[in-house]
């Protein structure tokens, strides 16, 4: 069983049509990369997948669940954890007050504020700085490790490289193995392909709200992923 | 003298407006709703303990505590019940809906009450001043009612500085997706801000129902003042609240001193008219954006 199954969802913004018949598998323990141009739908799947958005037809099965109906909080129980597009940490609070709200649901696990400052050492000595004096890269950082707070089993990133210098992106990405090695399973959205896909098990690109192209990186050739990309 | 006197009921007045406003600025603050019932929601709870008395027959300082576990459950149920439906569906939405329980509770009163006034009686303390020397006393009542205001002002920066839920509120104030995302149920944090806002409002309508006599249409008066102490003090700041409440408190005291009782509440509105205009982010503002 896959840790988390989209089956056949279609979700709409209104009266607009955003995601064609989604299916795809994510399985425990591996990074799954969604790749596609602005638009395409991935960030409205991943929202999906967070609760934000409920499909209008077809399902999501967490762990063999269904989750559709389930409202976010929820699903953050069950070890849902977002890194929204844009960060969206909580400017007024400090970075470490940051991260005890990502462990707000009190699961148990690996992370706490001691290893997140480990695995982030620049966070440590701004841990009582407001989160809105921080830079871009910095709150990428503590946005990714309030995730790791709630100890999730699925952590889904939207746009984690966006605006980012490629220092910081770097650091961000090397950070990957040591979440899988404590349990963590990655569904990130990318539109920077060429990092995302020296790292990942599997990759789904996203074109005009359908799957383009989805399966292991290294079966593909540069061209193919290309066309799938832009649609040519 | 006459004026240090006036100043100084001013200021004591202006503790009894913070009490009135924090409670508003807490529910504006974590989710932006303008709550036109709060003026009715500080008569209410001076009705439950009128209740409360009459039934039990003790002092009225006994009534707060169990009526501000009421009013903290009727909050959380009027949230949950009623406004959540309204938070992020723009202004005007809960404007109205909030207007509405306003006239729902006035009239409520008014059919169970009617509109004569009524006190709390409270015994002696009522009467009983410290004398400072001839021309200046200070009532104990309005001073118990200040220092009130100092401890639950310092209890709720606690709360919300310290405590797991005040960080919840804070997260949930600046950005409601994030917060669900971090597994905040804010339908919940919501209804516990009402059910807090309440509890504080309680203890000042109780205080001022034993201070002066109340009438089920004096709501619409203090949400004014509630909205003025906000205002002048800043948004986010409960000190700032504080300060604001005193502003006003003085400014209608000493209006009484100057001109006679009845420009109190006219002078009052000018000098928040004047703050607006030359310092409308007030001053003890908090605003961080991102």
């Amino acid at each position: 069983m896959s840790l988390l199954e989209i089956e056949s969802a279609s979700v709409y913004y209104e009266d607009f049509q955003a995601l064609y018949d989604i299916t795809l598998k994510v399985e425990e323990g591996e990074i799954f990369a969604c790749i596609g141009a602005n638009g395409a739908g991935k960030s409205t799947m991943l929202k999906t997948v967070a609760g934000v958005l409920v499909p209008r037809r077809g399902r999501i099965l967490f762990d063999g669940q269904p989750i559709d109906h389930m409202p976010t909080y929820k699903r953050v129980e069950l070890g849902i954890s977002s890194v929204p597009e844009g960060r969206r940490v909580f400017p007024s609070l400090t970075v470490h007050e940051n991260l005890l709200i990502g462990a707000y649901r009190n699961r148990k696990g690996p992370w706490n504020t001691d290893a997140v400052y480990e695995l982030f050492p620049l966070l440590q000595p701004l841990r009582k700085r407001q989160a809105a004096g921080l830079s871009g890269g910095e709150q990428q950082a503590l946005a990714i490790g309030r995730a790791l707070m709630a100890n999730p089993r699925l952590i889904l990133m939207d746009e984690v490289s966006l605006g980012l210098a490629p220092v910081v992106i770097k650091r961000i990405y090397d950070a990957f193995p040591t979440m899988i090695q404590n349990g963590c399973t990655i569904l990130v959205v990318e539109q920077d392909v060429q990092h995302v896909l020296a790292v990942a098990n599997h990759v789904a690109c996203f074109l005009e709200g359908r799957i383009s192209l989805m399966g292991k990186p290294g079966d593909f050739t540069t061209e193919q992923i290309t066309a799938a990309y832009f649609g040519v | 003298m006459d004026w240090i006197n006036a100043a100084v009921q001013g200021i004591l007045l202006g503790g009894l407006y913070a009490l009135f406003a924090v409670g508003l600025s807490l529910v504006f603050g974590t989710m932006r709703l303008v709550n036109l019932a709060h003026g009715d929601l500080t008569i209410l709870p001076a009705y439950v303990a009128l209740m409360l008395v009459n039934a039990l027959m003790f002092n009225p300082f006994y009534s707060i505590p169990i009526t501000m576990v009421i009013l903290f459950i009727v909050g959380y149920l009027l949230q949950r019940g009623l406004l959540n439906f309204v938070v992020g569906r723009g202004d005007i939405a809960g404007v109205i809906v909030t207007f509405g329980i306003s006239m729902v509770i006035q009239n409520g009163l008014l059919l169970g009450f009617t509109a004569n006034s009524q006190g709390l009686d409270a015994g002696r303390v009522e009467n009983l001043s410290i004398k400072i020397n001839e021309r200046l006393a200070v009532g104990w009542l309005p001073l118990i009612i200040f220092l009130m205001s100092i401890v639950v002002i310092t209890a709720l920066q606690v709360y919300m500085g310290r405590t797991k839920m005040g960080r919840a509120f804070r997260a949930v104030s600046d950005d409601q997706e994030a917060a669900r995302l971090m597994g905040i149920n804010t339908k919940h944090i919501w209804a516990v801000a009402m059910g807090v806002s309440l509890l504080i409002v309680t203890i000042g309508g109780v205080m001022m129902g034993i201070r002066t006599t109340f009438d089920p249409l004096l709501g619409s008066q203090r949400l004014i003042f509630a909205f003025e102490a906000v205002i002048i003090g800043g948004m986010g700041s409960a000190w700032g609240t504080l300060l604001g409440g005193i502003i006003l408190g003085v400014a209608q005291t000493l209006g009484a001193q100057a001109f006679g009782s009845a420009w109190s509440i006219l002078v009052g509105h000018l000098v928040f008219v004047i703050i607006l205009a030359f310092r409308p982010q007030g001053f003890l503002a908090k605003t961080v954006t991102a």
